[in-house]
């Protein structure tokens, strides 16, 4: 056991696939963060709310005012930096701190593939993707290679399997395959789509797609790695992702999944597109192709090893610790995050809070618009954790203006899958009372299947 | 071989990709079983741009009572004008849950009616003659509730009132206030009669800035923050936890609050049922949108008959408040408590499951999902 993996580390190959990814990945990041600024959505997201939701022990990370464009600034140019391949390692730590501060910022905005990329840019901080087609290694002799160790890539490989298939893991439920939900919801509504809106009303189709997309998310990888299935997969790839980004409004996540998976192409295929590259960019190639193998300090490869080892036993039991909680995942959304599970709930709330005073009993109802933007009350009102905040942020406000004895209650109602409206939170616990932790949340009420 | 066969099948996919990249609306062929466009038609041909042309004569019959009533004023003429106020202001509570197309730009809604009114700045406004109606700054000293304090609250008696009406500033302040109505009215009518219905009937699709789910965002804000808080929680201290019965609607005229509520409330039904504005006829609305994904099995939840039993509550509770809510709230407020919870109600069935079953986007949310 310990010759074969010993046998795996010193395998070497082209660093070709690594540069195409640093390249791919990079640019993809700052076409992103310029989508992103260009629809206002630094604005609309981050400056005028005036109460942003925390994640549990980040409560620390708060927006910077009009800095946070300058923030914007500097993760794309980091961004756009690695890509190029200068002063690689500062950038590409640049980004991964900007990005995930940026990300840490307001909880309402949480996205799987947000997390995804905060994951791979950090992995690719351990990893020498500047030693080949970039402009470290052209100013660089010394650190410049034309082979790099097997693993590098296969770190790599391996984030994309993990995403694949605990994505594919989460569709196994009743909802997904038995009911084709919340896929029917969804489908149905797009049927002023030119070509197949037509078909998106068959109930055989929302079925389809739902078989489908489990079938696929479990097996690429497979297919993926096995050179005789590489070129239909990928035909798959394209197919499933493109279609998801024209059916549902996904953003930049199904290119950043399509450059993914060109990591599972050979060396040859790599190499090509770094020639063409160079032609693009009148560079000789060739000065790159020095027979070289990046080895590094030993002591920097033992500890990109055992902080990659470890990043990945993180990552393979973080998606299960939803199993430590009873009750349906779906609706208590304990352990739902930062695990994969993509597209699979149609839920929608209503959050009505209620402040006593303990003593007097006298009380009134907040009116969530004066507090939260329309996004945040969305997020807010299926989620327990946004409501305890809230609550809180509510309590704080309210203390301030001199009211006393303070209790908050909340009345809330959410739909999942189609389910008719149930109470959500036990409208008779005082939220003021909770706060966020990794308890179990035994005053979510239980899901009623109707 | 194989790199070019996977690089041409990456690029054309890309392209169509690209090309659909978050273009709301993008096209009106709705081929589903429920036709988002044909609703969309009913909407626009029978409700909106039939109230809308009825609010606007209104407000011409309000602007010619005026003048009859500045020809020769007296009481009795004063009376007629506020019945023509009233019924202008009745058939406001028609439109006023549209706010979409130049409607929303002009910020129709805060420019009409906005309660209370400023009395001071109103009194201001008059003294000093050199007022811009059109700042946000005032709001509340123009629209009905403005002419509701010039009508019924600027003296004691009727035969003062008149008097005080006529007093050159004041008359120059109402007839600006009436012509602004007027004015902005007629705008909005306007342009839903020269382009803007082809734009609001084509942009048929399902995103966040498509008709149907902005119409439909329009439609439960004003439910509940102009009808459900405004009308009823707001002056039976919901909000405030105390009550506040001098923010009711028609503070002046005092005795109909009740009346505008209840106009309001049924337009607010009239459309959801898909009601025509002339009542003759039954279209596509909310309603058989939300039976049609019923019968198609997506859900069997009967969302429709949740909200119409609900509604038919809130009927209940309103018979037992009086025509007077600032009286009711200071007399009995339990009774306007009661309506207000039977209000708040369907606001679940409203905001739940109805969004969540027509797969609704929320109000200016078009960020990113996953």
């Amino acid at each position: 056991m310990k010759t074969i993996a010993i046998e795996y580390l010193n395998k070497k190959r082209k660093a070709a696939p690594l540069a195409v990814f640093r390249i791919l990945f990079g640019l993809l990041m700052v076409v992103s963060l310029i989508r992103f600024w260009h629809y206002g959505w630094i604005e609309k997201l981050y400056l005028l709310p005036r109460f942003h939701f925390h994640y549990y022990g980040f409560e620390w990370v708060t927006v910077p005012g009009n800095w946070t464009y300058l923030l914007f600034i500097i993760c794309g140019l980091s961004a756009f930096l690695f890509a190029i391949g200068y002063k690689y390692r500062l950038c590409i730590i640049t980004f991964f701190l900007s990005f995930t501060y940026i990300e840490l910022m307001d909880k309402t905005t949480y996205l799987n593939h947000y997390y995804f990329v905060s994951l791979v840019s950090f992995i690719l901080i351990w990893l020498p993707a500047q030693v080949h087609f970039s402009v470290d290694a052209w100013r660089d002799k010394s650190i410049r290679s034309e082979y790099i160790a097997q693993w590098h890539i296969g770190a790599l490989q391996l984030m994309m399997a993990i995403v694949y298939i605990y994505a594919g893991l989460a569709k196994l439920n009743t909802d997904w395959l038995v009911d084709a939900l919340p896929l029917s919801i969804w489908l149905r509504e797009k049927g002023h789509l030119p070509l197949i809106g037509q078909l998106l009303d068959e109930r055989w189709l929302h079925y389809l797609f739902s078989w489908g997309g489990a079938i696929y998310d479990l097996s690429i990888v497979f297919f993926l790695m096995w050179s005789r299935t590489r070129v239909v997969a990928f035909i798959a790839v394209l197919v499933f992702h493109l279609l998801t980004k024209i059916l549902f409004p996904i953003g930049m996540f199904p290119y950043i999944m399509i450059v993914g998976t060109l990591l599972f192409f050979s060396d040859d295929f790599h190499t090509k597109i770094l020639k063409l590259f160079s032609k693009v960019c009148a560079v000789d190639y060739k000065v790159f192709c020095n027979r070289i193998c990046y080895i590094g300090k030993p002591g920097y490869r033992r500890l990109s090893l055992s902080v990659l080892t470890g990043f990945f036993v993180i990552q393979l039991l973080f998606p299960l610790r939803c199993y430590a909680y009873p009750g349906n995942l779906f609706w208590t959304e304990q352990g739902y995050r930062f695990s994969w599970r993509v597209m699979l709930m149609e839920k929608t709330g209503y959050a009505n809070f209620k402040v006593v005073d303990a003593v007097t009993g006298k009380r009134f109802y907040v009116q969530n618009e004066d507090f939260l933007t329309a996004f945040q009350q969305k997020q807010m009102s299926t989620q327990a954790d946004f409501m305890i905040e809230y609550a809180h942020y509510l309590g704080d406000h309210f203390r301030a203006q001199g009211h006393q004895n303070l209790q908050i209650f909340v009345e809330s109602y959410a739909s999942l899958n189609g389910r008719k409206s149930q109470v959500y939170l036990d409208p008779d616990i005082d939220l003021l009372t909770l706060d966020n932790n990794f308890k179990n949340r035994d005053f979510i009420r239980p899901l009623y299947e109707n | 071989m194989k790199i070019s066969i996977a690089s041409i099948c990456f690029f054309s996919l890309m392209v169509i990709a690209m090309s659909c990249d978050d273009n709301p609306g993008e096209s009106s062929m709705l081929t589903d079983n429920f036709d988002r466009g044909q609703m969309l038609d009913f909407w626009a041909d029978e409700i909106i741009i039939p109230s809308y042309t009825a609010y606007v004569s209104a407000l011409e019959e309000l602007d010619s009572e005026m003048t009859n009533f500045y020809a020769d004023p007296n009481v009795d003429r004063l009376n007629n004008l506020r019945s023509t106020w009233l019924e202008a202001y009745l058939t406001w509570q028609d439109v006023a849950m549209f706010e979409i197309g130049r409607a929303e730009e002009i910020s129709l809604r805060n420019f009409t009616n906005i309660y209370p009114s400023d009395v001071d700045l109103i009194q201001s406004n008059i003294e000093r003659r050199d007022y811009n109606l059109e700042l946000p700054s005032n709001f509340d000293a123009q629209g009905f509730p403005a002419l509701d304090y010039l009508f019924f609250g600027l003296a004691d008696s009727d035969i003062e009132i008149v008097e005080a009406l006529i007093a050159d500033d004041v008359e120059s302040y109402v007839t600006d206030l009436v012509t602004r109505l007027s004015n902005l009215s007629t705008e909005v009518l306007t342009d839903w009669n020269s382009g803007f219905r082809e734009e609001f009937v084509d942009n048929s699709g399902s995103s966040a800035s498509a008709a149907t789910d902005k119409l439909v965002n329009d439609f439960l804000f004003y439910y509940e923050r102009n009808l459900r808080a405004a009308k009823v929680g707001i002056p039976a201290g919901v909000f405030s936890g105390t009550e506040q019965p001098n923010l009711v609607e028609g503070l002046y005229s005092q005795a109909y609050s009740k009346e505008l509520f209840l106009r309001s409330f049924e337009a607010v039904q009239d459309f959801f049922e898909g009601q025509s504005y002339d009542g003759q006829q039954i279209g596509v609305s909310l309603r058989q949108y939300l039976d049609d994904i019923r019968t198609s099995n997506a859900t069997d939840v009967d969302i429709a008959g949740l909200i119409i039993t609900q509604w038919e509550e809130v009927d209940l509770a309103a018979a037992e408040v009086g025509d007077n809510f600032r009286e009711q709230v200071i007399e009995d407020n339990s009774k306007m408590l009661a309506l207000y919870d039977q209000l708040q109600a369907a606001v679940v069935p409203l905001k739940v499951d109805m969004l969540s079953a027509l797969n609704i986007q929320v109000d200016f949310v078009d960020a990113d999902g996953d």
